[in-house]
């Protein structure tokens, strides 16, 4: 019953059930996404070949300011009400709790956000055949914008404006990610492979899904000890 | 190890560094001179004229040596901040959070003799090369770690948070160069073609090296002097600095 498997569906199965009664919250990201994405056809114009050309690049920045956008939730009331205290106090391994509570945010920002991006695609005039690499980019590399994010948001919560500060701890950060993710949408647009972009993500991800949460951990003890 | 643990804890103690990094302060002060300015003078006006850069790349002798430290402080600071986190070695906190505007300087100082190079080499101030790029972001990380600093009142919990923020961004640094360069060649290709670097005369070699060595003494110099005032803000209610203080006042 105690083992860190155990705990970690508890604390899953708690941040889905609070995030789901706040539902019209999770869908700020998912506004924030589109409307970034519309104000790119109103600043360039709507010309078809260039929207088609930086579509990659948009999207993608869009997807990265959102998730940016989001990481305040992470942690943020439950800092306010003393959740966090209860969380770094308890007997499982920090780590494991805090993936949980990333998962279970990135499942209610970041996939409804990749489940719209083919719509925003196609308005932005994308070559069919690179929608499905849209996809899989976001999949792979949304996150690591969530994990790497939460390292940022784990050492600022204790901060009462932190939300520029976030911006520039955090951006630096995440351009690995957005460059092999346009950058594998943008080859695939133009009929290159793009394996190896994938290849690079998915290392991403499993290396910042292994490193980050020690530095999570460790950013929110500091976080809670001050 | 004995012998070790008892230096190092003598090295962690502020008024042992506070006194040692005094009795430093000129020699280092002579160093510095004694490297720069034979550097300086060589690198100006002894070095022969680059056939194909002209007298422009004369700038290479602060550039290169700038860029060199504003990668050699981040390595250092990411040292301090592992000893920081791990013993938590008081000193090891300060050393961190005075090396960072020192090295950002160091890396304003890099990109804008390397815009100024840019200009008659390229023919703009300002392009999306990969060093460059990956040079500002560095700008960025250490502008960060500064605003995170800054950003908490309580100092000793400041320091924690920079020295997990260092710690992420050296895992990181290696991550965003390589995938810089990546983009880049994946963009424009080799549209620059870099100073590709033969085997450099001699006489240009060694004002750079002489360069390099100024620009590292000059790092220690800076950083006790910082290290130092740093020292007295924050052990200010402690014996040895109000007896530091008493001992002044009989000056």
């Amino acid at each position: 019953m105690n083992s860190p498997a155990s705990a970690f569906f508890a604390q899953l199965r708690r941040d889905l059930l609070v995030a789901f009664r706040n539902r019209s919250e999770a869908l700020n990201p998912l506004m924030f996404f589109v409307l970034v994405t519309l104000l790119f056809p109103l600043g360039v114009g709507p010309s078809a070949n260039l929207l088609q050309t930086i579509a990659p690049g948009v999207l993608w920045v869009a997807a990265l300011l959102a998730a940016l956008l989001s990481l305040d939730s992470l942690f943020r009331s439950d800092y306010e009400d003393g959740t966090l205290v209860q969380l770094v106090l308890s007997p499982q391994p920090l780590g494991l709790l805090v993936v949980a509570r990333v998962f279970a945010h990135w499942l209610m920002s970041a996939v409804p956000l990749l489940l719209l991006s083919p719509l925003l695609a196609v308005s932005l005039n994308m070559t069919p055949r690179a929608i499905p690499v849209l996809m899989l980019t976001l999949l792979l590399g949304t996150p690591v914008f969530s994990v790497i994010g939460a390292i940022g948001v784990a050492l600022t919560v204790g901060l009462r404006r932190s939300g520029m500060l976030l911006a520039l701890l955090v951006i630096p950060l995440y351009i690995p990610v957005l460059i092999f993710g346009a950058g594998a949408v943008d080859a695939a647009a133009s009929g290159l492979p793009v394996t190896g972009q994938l290849y690079i993500l998915a290392a991403l991800l499993v290396l910042s899904l292994t490193l980050a949460p020690v530095a999570i951990a460790a950013a929110l003890r500091m976080s809670v000890s001050q | 190890m004995n012998w070790f643990m008892r230096w190092f804890h003598r090295f962690g103690s502020p008024v042992w560094f506070y006194r040692i990094a005094g009795k430093w302060l000129p020699w280092l002060s002579g160093l510095f001179l004694l490297l720069f300015i034979p550097g300086l003078y060589w690198g100006l006006f002894v070095a022969p004229t680059d056939y194909q850069q002209g007298e422009s790349f004369r700038i290479m002798y602060v550039h290169v040596p700038a860029a060199w430290m504003s990668m050699f402080i981040y390595v250092a600071m990411a040292v301090c901040a592992a000893i920081a986190l791990i013993w938590r070695m008081k000193l090891a906190d300060v050393v961190l959070i005075c090396s960072a505007p020192v090295g950002a300087s160091f890396t304003f100082l890099a990109l804008i003799t390397g815009s100024l190079w840019g200009k008659p080499m390229w023919g703009t101030y300002w392009v999306w090369d990969a060093r460059l790029t990956s040079e500002l972001i560095l700008l960025f990380l250490y502008l960060g770690i500064m605003a995170l600093y800054n950003a908490f009142e309580e100092k000793r919990t400041a320091s924690r948070a920079v020295a997990i923020l260092t710690l992420v961004g050296v895992v990181n640094i290696p991550i965003i160069h390589y995938s810089v360069v990546w983009w880049n060649t994946l963009h424009q290709g080799a549209s620059v073609s870099k100073m590709d670097a033969p085997s450099i005369h001699v006489d240009m070699l060694i004002p750079l090296i002489l360069l390099g060595l100024a620009f590292q003494v000059f790092y220690v110099l800076v950083l006790f002097l910082r290290v130092r005032a740093e020292l007295l803000d924050r052990e200010l209610n402690t014996g040895w600095v109000r007896q530091l203080a008493l001992e002044h006042d009989d000056d």
